[in-house]
């Protein structure tokens, strides 16, 4: 369908998107004044994107190093070369502990890798186990946000789901009392649980350790039941030294949550006692970002923080991305990653600049995302009408007698032509018209009026050359 | 000093009298700016739209047209940031030419501030003004303070207009949010940028602005369109009409008032 159109039908229902702005406008509200209560702030997000640079420059040697110090410590690592790979890995180890029942921390790769379904497929029972994650699945939808995946659904939705789902009162919507009925849901899940799947934050090459950063503490208690961790992450997740995870978790929590650090940043360094620790590393497309002019998408930390201040994704809803990662960052990964089925994401988006202002690892996300449309204009995929009218556009322009002929000709027709000629809704000015007035045509152009101007200032004042 | 004035297609076409209070401002300065009559467009429209194939000759008809002056001025952040941040991509780095064309392009509050040292001019504008902050001023330019970021600044267009007798400026909820103009995504994706319309709008209304303002027309052109749609009594001018209207009463006695060096 493309983001235009579903973006049309998220904004038709003005009070809805108003209340989806305001929620992620006060999240933005709450990172700024994080932010500016961190006086070295500006010098913190220049120190992540130095470290990210420096970790990408030398990624086969962190990996490597990486792999060395995890094993060291008990931890099997797998190497997976694309989502299939990763899915295969995830299953074999699960089944060969004849695992039947698993619980799941929040991670964005295995939604890439759609490792959910996947696994169903194969007769094993997933349970999301982070409540806005939870909700959604329940609801049987992707989330609409990374960091806040339920967060277009209002809590009278969430108390019809657990109505349906976990019993809870008919009608009842207080937060509390449903976040109480998810707790106790959730709890037999993690008792019944053979085997714990997270995401990573961070992955430290100097002492093989990973991180893993939650506010529900669902992480943890995910791991802490079952014997079987499997740990899955992207090899973007990497970082040199443990020295380099204090400028990270500093910036991460502040700029997703406008906390100033999550509740939970637990260290793994090898398995649990008696028990396994699997780190699945995934490529999935990673190494080719790594060499294109698009590496720095690569440094992102999944904070959100671009999307809780586009004003775009604020008023279309995740959704409306029909993708994995959503908003800004969302419209460079997925166009690179299947360009054909995402080409309208970079164009959704007005080049405002905000998200790059934001983001802790300092993303040129704006750039990214015009140097993306660049691209889709070489994959021939931005559309042949918008192609031709690039193409006439250019043509007049180029040529200062033909584009003010056209100037004149044009503002002549808007002065005297009929509201519904002009207004055609198949035209751009069509487009332009359906919800604001166009510009009022003078009867001249600065130029004309210029020479006029020049011409009567020689007449009165003739001994001037 | 040799000045150009250059005029976005779109102000030329549609607002001849933001062209004309440029004009009146940059002379009230004391400066004396030609105005090349081979100028068109900056390219934005097709390099914004990916067709770098179709902005390119655009590009090199500017550095042609500009080459050879001091400085180029123009009233608008937009056009002013394609040139300095986006035509080394289009143009090579190597013609010394075209890189001086890009350094020497500046926005007309950049060229009023920080070449001829104007600070805020005497004049007399009795209402109360909403500034509109459009993005590419703002974060390309950087023009004025980012709520985003962290980094302190001065704000450029408020510093310009804060010296004139009477005026006062709104309150915003939200300082810098963009309007949702930004070029063919006004079209393209309307409905959000409708949305994103109304909401400064309904913004500017809370705060009782009378008098809209901006660098940059476009920005001010969708604006506008909403506003004389739903008939809303908000006034909308460029800063430069704003500055052209209130410097002309200026007490008078002084031969260029907005100078101070």
């Amino acid at each position: 369908m493309g983001h235009p159109a579903l973006a049309a039908d998220f904004t038709a229902d003005r009070e809805r998107a108003r209340w989806h702005d305001r929620a992620l406008w006060f999240v933005r509200e709450k990172r700024d004044r994080m932010a500016t209560g961190v006086p070295e702030w500006e010098k913190l997000r220049e120190m992540a994107s130095a470290i990210k640079r420096h970790t990408q420059s030398l990624m086969a040697d962190y990996l490597q190093q990486f792999e060395e110090n995890a094993t060291r410590h008990g931890a099997i690592v797998h190497w997976a070369a694309d989502a299939a790979e990763h899915n295969r890995i995830v299953l074999s180890i699960l089944q060969s502990h004849r695992v039947q029942r698993l619980v799941k921390s929040k991670s964005m790769l295995t939604e890439e890798c759609h490792l959910n379904p996947f696994l169903e497929q194969h007769g094993i029972h997933v349970v999301d186990t982070d409540l806005g994650e939870r909700i959604v699945q329940l609801r049987e939808e992707p989330p609409s946000h990374i960091v806040l995946p339920a967060i277009h659904i209002k809590k009278e939705e969430v108390g019809e789901c657990f109505h349906e789902h976990l019993g809870t009162e008919k009608g009842a919507s207080d937060p509390k009392y449903l976040t109480e009925a998810a707790r106790g849901h959730l709890r037999s899940c993690f008792c019944e649980a053979d085997a714990g799947l997270t995401g990573v934050n961070f992955a430290i090459a100097e002492t093989g350790g990973i991180v893993i950063c939650t506010n529900e503490g669902n992480a943890d208690l995910g791991i802490g039941l079952p014997k079987i961790h499997i740990a899955c992450m992207g090899m973007e997740k990497l970082l040199p030294r443990a020295a380099d995870l204090s400028v990270f978790l500093r910036l991460l929590a502040r700029s997703a949550t406008g906390q100033p650090i999550t509740t939970y940043s637990s260290h793994f360094h090898g398995p649990q006692q008696g028990g396994e620790l699997h780190i699945v590393i995934v490529d999935n497309g990673r190494s080719e970002i790594l060499q294109s002019e698009f590496r720095q998408s690569l440094d992102c930390i999944r904070c959100g923080a671009c999307m809780n201040t586009c004003p775009v994704y604020r008023r279309s809803g995740g959704h409306s991305y029909e993708a994995t990662v959503p908003g800004p960052i969302g419209s460079i990964l997925t166009p690179l990653q299947s360009p054909a089925q995402s080409s309208t994401l970079p164009f959704a988006c007005s080049l405002c600049g905000s998200c790059t202002d934001v983001c802790p690892v300092k993303i040129p996300l704006h750039h990214q995302l015009f140097a993306m449309r660049e691209r889709l204009d070489q994959q021939q995929l931005i559309g042949t009408g918008k192609k031709l009218q690039m193409k006439a556009l250019s043509v007049v322009l180029s040529n200062t007698w033909l584009y003010s002929l056209v100037g004149n000709v044009a503002r002549a027709a808007l002065r005297v032509l009929p509201k519904f000629l002009i207004q055609n809704p198949l035209t751009p000015a069509g487009q332009w018209a359906r919800q604001r007035e166009l510009p009022e045509a003078p009867a001249k152009s600065f130029r004309q009026l210029y020479a006029e101007r020049q011409q009567s200032n020689d007449q009165s004042s003739p001994g001037s050359h | 000093m040799k000045v150009a004035l250059f005029i976005p297609c779109y102000v030329d076409q549609f607002y001849p009298d933001v062209g004309m209070a440029t004009v009146q401002v940059l002379e009230s300065c004391g400066v004396q700016v030609d105005f090349p009559q081979q100028q068109t467009c900056c390219g934005q429209p097709m390099a914004n739209s990916g067709c770098m194939p179709e902005a390119r000759p655009l590009a090199e008809k500017f550095i042609d047209t500009f080459a050879g002056y001091d400085y180029i001025v123009s009233p608008s952040g937009s056009c002013v940031s394609m040139v300095r941040n986006h035509y080394d991509h289009l143009v090579s780095g190597s013609d010394a030419q075209a890189v001086a064309v890009r350094r020497q392009t500046l926005e007309l509050g950049e060229f009023l501030v920080q070449v001829l040292g104007v600070r805020s001019p005497a004049g007399v504008f009795p209402h109360k003004v909403g500034l509109h902050q459009s993005c590419h001023g703002l974060r390309e330019l950087r023009l004025g303070p980012c709520s985003e970021s962290m980094t302190p600044r001065d704000s450029l267009l408020q510093q310009l207009l804060s010296g004139f007798a009477g005026i006062s400026f709104s309150q915003l909820q939200r300082k810098d949010e963009c309007c949702g103009f930004g070029g063919t995504f006004a079209v393209g994706e309307e409905a959000v940028s409708a949305m994103m319309g109304e909401d400064r709008i309904n913004d500017h209304l809370q705060a009782g602005t009378e008098v809209l303002t901006a660098g940059d027309m476009s920005c001010l052109m969708h604006l506008d369109g909403m506003i004389r749609r739903r008939k809303l009594p908000i006034r909308v001018l460029h800063y430069a009409q704003i500055m052209a209207q209130a410097m002309q009463q200026a007490p008078t006695g002084q031969d260029h008032p907005a100078v101070t060096r």
